[in-house]
């Protein structure tokens, strides 16, 4: 049973490795990458079922056990962005089948993009915060590749600021890590839940330390986040990239971010919510406002998606920042509306990483035909390829948050748990992003489907048209199955909610993630003693 | 570079260096030393062929391309801890094998962990070598 | 022994920042190398600076000698180091690929992609 915890680190471990091996057929990586993304969703699933009927799962690697050990924990929410990320990677896998070009493929196009998503499953599923770190470094490592991969001008200036910011967050991050031990003793998650609230109720004076530290890995997180002042690295660096490249960082890497800090601000750093997350609520506020008016000021496809991430990145963070109002009022009432909140944020997630890729992904359709993304030289779109043009429909109003779509719920969940908190200011900052929004949309809609095409579009070149369309139809069924699963997630919003109201549940009550884990007592000579419960 | 005395010395040092890596890393077993040691050091030994003859000599001399070897290794690594996954243990677990040896009252253990380090040297020493020929080819 | 070592990676971070504020690559990547190098040192004082017994058990016992030292830092700070390698030898190659591609070491000439 709880080799399904550890199978979405193994399994693309393994399949890169093969991969490696085959290092001079590109052509049989493709098939073993998308067979293992496949494998990947199987593990996913299997693990989102053990979980939802038999509650938080963890395992010790080889067997040593916590604190001493390395954890890996499997809760709702967790379990749910592993397999919302094998789903995405499947469609990438397919959508790059004809999007990334030989020369790409030949350099390691897919050990690459196996090896992000061994990363991103394993930070998103450790109970450990230096393997955390680890698994961080891994995805990034993988992800300064890809970005780079092709090596082109406008990819290497993207990449410089893309690496340097994060390895400063990585820097951060270490440091934090550091203190964290000097102050705990341990970096467990789980166990250092037990002992910050320790610290918290015996030692007051160690309060500011721990606030400073909780602010340390605010930054850390917030840099791969793309959180409010430390977004630039995003848009300067996001449209560079081969579209399928920048769909899949637009899923999963700022994600990664947002996960980690919605992990630590709930299960580590409760001591001080009045102060740490009313930071987080007002960075979330400007974040949606500034990523959204930063998009209405692009005229290029992919730069306004990416200009849009920062403010979705709000949205998201508005959910974890929402629990501020627990240090100011503890009655039945609140407490309902933070786990709404959370749930909010969970939804959100999930939505946003359907929703962004797939906008990129037809972006690069878009680019693919067009021969740019500048929105000035597009146009014809509706009339030539009427299907896309719904499905960019679908995507787009999704983000803007049209009902009955998924953002529509994600948005509706955020800003009734925002009401019912009485936090009025946020609630109008939400809404008012999500109309300014609608008006990027629009201008992509109008300029790039409604208008018709410009007289020196090369459309109008049949030889460049009968290019273009060769292997089109790879690029087009990874968008329609992910615009029909936006679909669905707007259709059955009310199980999707149960189910993240049940995370979010777990998320603001770290019981079932502390009975989880397995603590034991010390027994240096084996390694391995008398299991107890904790 | 072509100097002399280093093609000389070089001819000399390669198997010792080699040999001596892989001393170190059947010796980490029990005691200092290791896989990432190991590689490190083997990667010297390929390094300085390219550093005194040509990254090409130093490539033939290897044999095997870098990233398959880097592939065999990351796969042998993984695939010593998922043994113990098939044995019913948590991932990474250890599993040994007793083979007696005639002559000597213990018996030998083969145990997953050798091929773990063997894995981490062949990663170690392609990734090194894999930056040093980027950058001498520069 | 705190104290020093407290000052050196304060030295650390201030040279390391100061460098990454240059507009020059070969500062940047200096700065980086320091910021990740105070770091480890970091982990290494905040974990507990004080002469120990080594953390190993004698032959024919069960448990280490009492007041042994903390093994960990040190191997944090040894994965950090091996990430560390990893990371700066890959954003060498970047650097030096981006200088040829862009021909100028000054970052404020690297704006095309900036919004």
């Amino acid at each position: 049973m709880n080799w399904l915890i550890v199978s979405p680190i193994i399994l693309p471990l393994i399949l890169a490795c093969i991969m490696l091996i085959l290092w001079r057929h590109p052509v049989w990586q493709r098939w073993i990458a998308l067979a293992g993304m496949i494998a990947l969703v199987g593990c996913g699933a299997g693990l989102f079922g053990v979980v939802y009927s038999n509650g938080v799962q963890s395992e010790q690697l080889a067997g040593y056990g916590a604190p001493y050990g390395i954890t890996f924990v499997a809760d709702l929410f967790s379990s749910i962005m592993v397999l919302a990320s094998a789903i995405l990677g499947t469609a990438v896998t397919v959508y790059s089948m004809t999007n990334i070009e030989n020369r790409r493929e030949s350099f390691g196009y897919y050990p690459l993009l196996h090896l992000l998503l061994l990363g991103v499953c394993g930070a998103f599923l450790t109970g450990d915060v230096f393997n955390l770190f680890v698994f961080f470094e891994i995805m990034l490592m993988a992800s300064f590749v890809l970005l780079t991969l092709g090596g082109e001008r406008g990819q290497m200036e993207g990449a410089i600021k893309y690496v340097t910011l994060n390895l400063i967050s990585s820097a951060i991050f270490l440091a934090a890590v550091g203190i964290l031990y000097g102050m705990t003793g341990t970096l467990n998650m789980a166990d250092l839940s037990i002992q910050i609230a320790w610290l918290a109720e015996n030692r007051p004076e160690e309060l500011p330390l721990l606030t400073i530290l909780a602010m340390m890995f605010l930054i850390a997180f917030g840099v791969k986040a793309a959180m409010f002042p430390l977004f630039f690295w995003l848009p300067a660096s996001y449209h560079t990239p081969p579209p399928a490249v920048s769909a899949i960082f637009a899923a999963l890497l700022t994600k990664v971010g947002v996960y980690s800090m919605a992990r630590f601000f709930t299960l580590i750093f409760t001591h001080d919510i009045g102060s740490t997350h009313l930071i987080i609520l007002v960075l979330a506020g400007f974040g949606m406002i500034c990523g959204v008016l930063g998009a209405a000021a692009q005229n290029e496809f992919r730069r306004i998606l990416a200009f849009h991430s920062v403010s979705q990145i709000g949205y998201m963070l508005m959910g974890i920042g929402l629990m501020v109002m627990l240090a100011h009022r503890d009655d039945e009432v609140a407490h309902h509306a933070v786990q709404m909140a959370l749930a909010g944020t969970i939804i959100f997630v999930v939505h946003h990483l359907f929703v962004k890729p797939n906008l990129f992904l037809i972006s690069g359709v878009v680019e693919r035909i067009g021969g740019t993304g500048e929105l000035k030289k597009l146009g014809g779109f509706y009339k030539s390829e009427p299907l896309l043009a719904i499905m960019f429909l679908i995507s787009a109003l999704s983000l803007a948050g049209i009902p009955p779509l998924s953002g529509f719920w994600a948005k509706f969940i955020l800003v009734l748990a925002g009401l019912q908190l009485e936090q009025y200011f946020i609630v109008f900052i939400a809404l008012l992003t999500g109309l300014l929004t609608l008006y990027s949309m629009v201008k992509i809609w109008a300029a790039a489907f409604w208008s018709d095409a410009p007289e020196e579009s090369p459309v109008h070149n049949a030889a460049h048209m009968a290019h273009a369309r060769h292997g089109l139809r790879r690029m087009i069924y990874p968008i329609a199955v992910i615009a029909v699963i936006i679909v669905l997630f707007g259709v059955f919003a009310g199980p999707i909610f149960d189910v993240a109201m049940e995370a979010a549940a777990q998320m603001l009550d770290p019981a079932a993630y502390l009975d989880a884990v397995r603590f034991e007592e010390f027994s240096p000579t084996l390694g391995r003693g008398e299991e107890v419960d904790s | 570079m072509s100097s002399l005395i280093l093609r000389t010395a070089i001819r000399y040092l390669f198997p010792i260096i080699v040999l001596f890596s892989i001393f170190l890393l059947l010796r980490g077993h029990d005691e200092p030393g290791g896989g990432f040691i190991g590689g490190l050091l083997g990667a010297t030994a390929f390094a300085l062929f390219a550093i005194g003859y040509s990254v090409e000599t130093s490539r033939r001399m290897l044999r095997f391309e870098l990233h398959q070897l880097m592939g065999v290794g990351l796969l042998m690594a993984t695939l010593s801890g998922v043994v113990g996954l098939i044995l019913g243990e948590p991932f990474l677990s250890s599993a040994w094998i007793e083979i007696p040896i005639p002559g000597r009252p213990e018996p030998f253990k083969l145990a997953t962990y050798l091929f773990f380090d063997i894995g981490v040297y062949l990663v170690v020493l392609s990734i090194t070598l894999m930056i040093v020929y980027a950058l001498a080819e520069e | 022994m705190e104290i020093i070592l407290a000052i050196v990676i304060g030295a650390l971070y201030a040279a390391g920042l100061y460098l990454m504020m240059r507009r020059n690559l070969v500062k940047l990547i200096i700065g980086l190398v320091l910021l990740s190098q105070a770091a480890n040192l970091l982990i290494f004082t905040a974990a507990g600076l004080r002469s120990r017994n080594a953390p190993l058990i004698p032959e024919g016992e069960t448990y280490p000698v009492s007041d042994f030292a903390d093994p960990l830092p040190q191997a944090l700070i040894l994965t950090a180091i091996v990430i560390g390698f990893g990371v700066i030898a890959f954003t060498l190659v970047l650097f030096h690929r981006a200088y040829q591609s862009t021909g100028t070491d000054d970052l404020d000439q690297m704006k095309a992609t900036d919004t």
